[in-house]
């Protein structure tokens, strides 16, 4: 058996390998870019994972940005408060905590009040059900009901009631919005948690109409926006919306007048 | 002349990107915008051009049966190991030399070590059994292939933003679609040489 081609083989990559690494070697000393040693100890301290969860591409990126100061010292929304804590220590900054976001669930079509036009048997997905001919409820804006925002939860903060919606513990609510872009309705939406008076609807259809499919849609009828002193209600498209900057975390409602009881103060429960 | 037609048909002809189907990831990757893909482009012509004189110096004078040691089965591992080596080279160059073009390759400058097509240069070199000029002129005209092929596409999916797709041709599957237009649109050079 011939060895001299084995031999030869392992000296060559060997030598390409060294010749290589020797090269490289040399050129990190001479074109080292003096940098920032902020940057490589916020780097440390970030995950390392580049799940891109900052919006920027990767945990050097971000760690970059953050010595620039580009973005905040807690926009790593991984890492742990420890680590933000050290981090904003590093930049000499304070960690200012946001107010926390809690999920809202903006539907009231449950069993009781939507109408059903149709029985569903399939993939029981809230996915699968809005592909198949606009779901089984009457209401084509509102809530089906199969879960895959608590599938979505990781915090055991969503749960189905026995109306079939879903129900935000807003305690345990941690604000990550995993709910929110798994609704194929875009039901669930994210708000502080000082916020509390919602239009519970999401219909956009004209007034008769989304009375005739569920007993709690908003109709349109503007009688929030006449009783309202604040003018944070407004009517948009047979939809009446609130704009908390002017309406404020009052757990009041504007009106007890609403004909379809739409208005509702979320979290008045279990703050009380 | 014969250079001349290394230049077209690496360029145009067989270009590696819309005919020969290489170095895919770049070219959707990387070509949202013109200025990115141009510098991508460049980028990528220079590691090719390098990448193909160390590799036919490589090839010639250690791996090649007629003239070297005779180890043409180490020519893949070989190459890749100089590929990785002169990407990481680029990236500490141009991270000293001009860290605004750095920042805008972002995490596809190191993305070209996997570029394949950078790769097929290295191989197709030897199988055509190119001189050292001829190498060069290679590995450049294909690298100004790349180029062309990734800044027409840019070009094509800056307009496209404006245009009015479809709703399930969004995103992916349109850019499939050109991409596919534009490899038939090449196809019409072919038989030229």
């Amino acid at each position: 058996m011939d060895y001299t081609s084995v031999i030869y083989a392992v000296l060559s990559m060997g030598g390409i390998g060294l010749f290589f690494a020797i090269m490289l070697a040399l050129a990190d000393k001479k074109l080292k870019v003096e940098e920032d040693p902020r940057v490589a100890q916020i780097e440390e301290l970030l995950p390392g994972a580049n799940c891109g969860a900052c919006g920027l591409p990767g945990c050097a990126a971000c760690a970059d940005a953050m010595v620039k100061g580009d973005v905040l010292a807690t926009a790593c929304p991984v890492c742990s408060e420890e680590s933000q804590h050290s981090i904003a220590k590093l930049l000499g900054v304070e960690v200012e905590k946001g107010e926390r976001n809690v999920a809202v669930v903006l539907c009231q079509g449950g069993h009781s009040n939507v109408v059903q036009r149709a029985d569903y048997e399939g993939v029981a997905t809230c996915l699968g059900i809005s592909l198949v001919s606009g779901g089984d409820k009457a209401c084509e804006y509102g809530c089906l009901g199969k879960g895959d925002c608590v599938e979505a939860c990781q915090f055991d903060a969503i749960y189905i009631g026995e109306e079939g919606l879903p129900i935000v513990d807003r305690e345990k609510c941690t604000g990550c919005g995993a709910c929110a872009t798994v609704c194929p309705r875009n039901i669930i939406e994210m708000h502080p948690v000082s916020h509390h008076v919602f239009v519970l609807c999401k219909n956009h259809d004209k007034g008769a109409d989304a009375r005739k499919v569920c007993k709690t849609a908003c109709i349109g009828c503007s009688i929030c926006v006449k009783n309202d002193a604040s003018g944070g209600f407004k009517i948009d498209n047979f939809l009446a919306t609130v704009d908390h900057e002017k309406y404020g975390s009052t757990m009041e409602l504007p009106t007890d007048k609403c004909p379809t009881n739409a208005i509702v103060a979320v979290g008045y429960n279990d703050e009380k | 002349m014969n250079l001349i037609i290394i230049f077209l048909s690496a360029a145009i002809i067989n270009n590696y990107v819309l005919v020969q189907f290489l170095g895919i990831c770049p070219f959707v990757g990387v070509s949202k915008k013109v200025g990115p893909a141009l510098s991508m482009g460049m980028a990528t012509t220079f590691v090719m051009t390098l990448s193909a004189s160390v590799a036919w110096l490589i090839n010639h004078y250690i791996l090649s049966s007629k003239t070297g040691l005779g180890l043409e089965f180490l020519q893949i591992v070989a190459f890749i190991l100089v590929i990785a080596s002169l990407v990481q080279l680029v990236e500490m160059f141009i991270k000293k030399m001009s860290k605004p073009l750095y920042d805008a390759l972002g995490i596809f400058l190191p993305l070209i070590t996997t570029n394949c097509a950078i790769m097929g240069v290295a191989l197709n070199l030897v199988t055509k059994e190119y001189g050292f000029i001829e190498s060069v002129v290679f590995g450049t005209s294909a690298g100004i292939g790349f180029t062309i092929a990734i800044v027409l596409m840019a070009g094509i999916r800056e307009e496209l933003e404006l245009a009015d797709v479809p709703k399930y041709f969004k995103g992916a599957p349109i850019t499939m679609i050109i991409a596919g237009c534009l490899a038939l649109a090449f196809m019409g050079f072919a038989g030229m040489i």
